[in-house]
């Protein structure tokens, strides 16, 4: 059923199948045999695992405007960011009174700068569904504020860019400041339980990367599903020709929004399932590096192909623990060469390279 | 009495208010048999008057065709019709009632005023079915387009146009494979998928063969009646086969207008165009 809606389209399959497995195979793996076991995939693996998946949806989230929008934002770590803040608040409140002040409504970071009272803006967040729908809707009215006022006053290409740079390091400013009520530059953490259960328990790691897996799977299968109908091609169109889609009667702006929140959330779920695997949410999640290395895994996955994106974001992210495990100072040089020789010789990326060679065979 | 006031107190002051009624396709109101009316507009960049006091009526379901040389505004013109550009001076009416300059591209798209483009410009990752179904008319909010799917109707209709372009074994290729020509056809065809009220056509017969144009031509002709056409071509034999009544522009205004056979023999359009 899952694989009829992707059509025949080969690669899609064998991503959506790969995810399958992974999502199902290691956290089974994980609880059924014991340490020493050949089959047997270490805690540290599985919250490992689980991280990149929450990658590989942001990454999406990303391909989706960018690819087929034709919109490069440069701060979708911004919404990631706020996605995990919301989840964050909501692992702060379930602490209780087990901090170190001990103290039963105010998270130990508010202790420490003596406020007596919970900032209004953190009510609500003691309750998980209410914590969810923040996760969604926090990042979903940035987006919605921000893109009315660039998309409607036609702000586009490289100015968005940049403005949209300057979005996350303006938050990742704020969010460093202590009035702000939200830890400061050490964010939120030290959470202990998610819904009453231990986080450290392999039980919930096992069923966060499965949980993790299965938003992704949905999340590919919904952009799948939507890049199909008008409204994908009206996108696809946009990238291509903006100015003639006008005349064709469609706003543009309206279209270009749609997208843009639709994104946000995404990339604001990624968010919330990647803090509780990681222990931890601080503004660094905002600063424009983060930004641009989501823009590279996309770039080197192949924009324009929602599978291309969740393969980039896996393959850099390995790389990347591999790398900083082996020569820590250069990664980050690493990275900047694999995005020069993307750009210069795969403008497709892996997606685009493996397409040409399919290509060339067939033209054999 | 404080001037401010002054305006509030004129009795023969209309609001604009007051005239003002949501814009339906279809509901233009044509009475005086005039589908679109601009006067004395004017455009300038950066000091060069690209429209110079411009007045200019098509009517209802006319073929106009409008040439002149060179820089004569005729493109502008267009750009100003379909709300891209918006003029320093000057009204423009779609009907009676419809102000042009109010409304962005796409309400005067969903509006029924359509463009086809100088240089062809159609989506080339798009299939040339997908181009026509974009341009089909219809609500073109989000949501709607989301859950769009296309009834019998409307596929017989893209059909239909796929057979009238010659393009019916094209149409799972995409647009970016197409010849120049063909991509002319198929933005005329995109035109035709929108059903306008009025065809703004700019230059349709660049880049085409012989045959090519006579059924471009022939296609126009059958038009009339039902759309209203306005054609720029430098193309005069082309412009000859189609053409009852051509209107000459110069330097941002009308020059003249008459048959093919007035303007080619008129002292001062032969000057315009030979020189002194």
């Amino acid at each position: 059923m899952l694989l009829k809606l992707l059509g025949n389209d080969q690669e899609s399959r064998f991503v959506l199948l790969m995810l399958l497995a992974v999502t199902l195979i290691i956290p089974l793996c994980n609880l059924i045999f014991s340490a020493g076991s050949a089959f047997y995939f270490s805690a540290y693996t599985v919250s490992l695992i689980g991280k990149y998946l929450t990658f590989a949806l942001l990454a999406l989230s990303l391909d989706l405007v960018w690819g087929y929008c034709g919109i490069l934002v440069l701060g979708q770590g911004a919404f990631f960011a706020l996605g995990g803040y919301a989840m964050g608040m909501y692992l702060m409140r379930q602490i209780g009174d087990r901090g170190v002040y001990g103290n039963p409504d105010l998270p130990d970071f508010m202790v420490f700068l003596d406020w007596k009272e919970l900032p209004w803006y953190w009510s609500g967040f003691e309750s998980f569904p209410f914590a969810l729908l923040m996760v969604m809707v926090a990042p979903a009215i940035l987006a919605f504020v921000f893109g009315w006022l660039t998309f409607r006053s036609r702000v586009t290409g490289v100015y968005f860019s940049i403005i949209s740079q300057a979005l996350t390091y303006a938050l990742l400013l704020s969010f460093f400041r202590n009035e702000m009520g939200f830890g400061g530059n050490n964010g939120l953490t030290d959470f202990k339980d998610i819904i009453g259960f231990s986080l450290q328990s392999d039980t919930v790691r096992a069923l966060l990367l499965m949980g993790s897996g299965m938003i992704l799977i949905a999340a590919f299968m919904v952009c799948q599903w939507m890049i199909k109908t008008r409204l994908g091609r009206v996108v696809t169109a946009i990238r291509d020709h903006e100015s003639r889609v006008r005349f064709l009667g469609y706003r543009v702006e309206m279209f270009k929004l749609w997208i843009f929140v639709f994104s946000a959330i995404l990339a604001g779920l990624a968010g919330a399932l990647y803090v509780p695997q990681v222990g931890i949410i601080n503004p660094s999640e905002f600063s424009p590096l983060i930004s641009l290395e989501i823009v590279v895994w996309v770039a080197v996955g192949g924009r324009g192909s929602l599978y291309g994106a969740i393969i980039g974001a896996v393959l850099v992210n390995y790389s990347k623990t591999v790398l900083t495990g082996l020569f820590p100072e250069v990664w980050l040089f690493t990275l900047g060469a694999v995005f020069i020789l993307v750009t210069i010789y795969m403008p497709d990326g892996l997606v685009g390279l493996w397409k040409r060679k399919i290509g060339g065979f067939k033209d054999e | 009495m404080s001037e401010s006031a002054k305006p509030f107190l004129d009795r023969y002051q209309t609001f604009n208010f007051v005239n003002k009624r949501p814009v339906i396709k279809g509901n233009v109101d044509v009475s005086h048999g005039t589908v679109l009316y601009m006067e004395d507009v004017s455009v300038s960049f950066d000091g060069f008057k690209a429209l110079n006091n411009l007045s200019l009526y098509i009517g209802d379901g006319e073929l106009r065709c409008l040439i002149g040389p060179n820089g004569a505004g005729k493109t502008t013109l267009m750009d100003v019709i379909t709300g891209k550009t918006k003029p320093d001076s000057g009204s423009v009416y779609f009907g009676q009632t419809i102000d042009l300059l109010q409304m962005d591209e796409s309400a005067i798209a969903q509006a029924g005023i359509c463009r086809k483009f100088q240089k062809p410009s159609v989506f080339e990752k798009l299939s040339v079915f997908e181009n026509l179904e974009l341009s089909i008319q219809s609500d073109k909010g989000t949501w709607v387009t989301l859950f769009a799917t296309l009834n019998g109707e409307q596929r017989d209709r893209i059909d239909e146009v796929l057979e009238i372009i010659g393009m019916s074994s094209l149409r799972f290729q995409p647009a970016g494979i197409l010849s120049h020509g063909q991509k002319q056809w198929l933005e005329i065809g995109m035109l035709l998928m929108q059903e306008p009220r009025v065809m703004l056509v700019d230059e349709p017969v660049a880049g085409m063969t012989h045959q090519e144009i006579d059924r471009t031509a022939e296609l126009l002709l059958s038009l009339q009646g039902k759309h209203s056409v306005v054609v720029v071509e430098h193309d005069m034999a082309f412009v000859r086969s189609i053409a009852k009544k051509v209107t000459v522009l110069h330097e941002g205004s009308v020059l003249m207008e008459g048959t093919m056979d007035e303007v080619q023999n008129d002292p001062r359009v032969i000057q315009v165009y030979l020189g002194e």
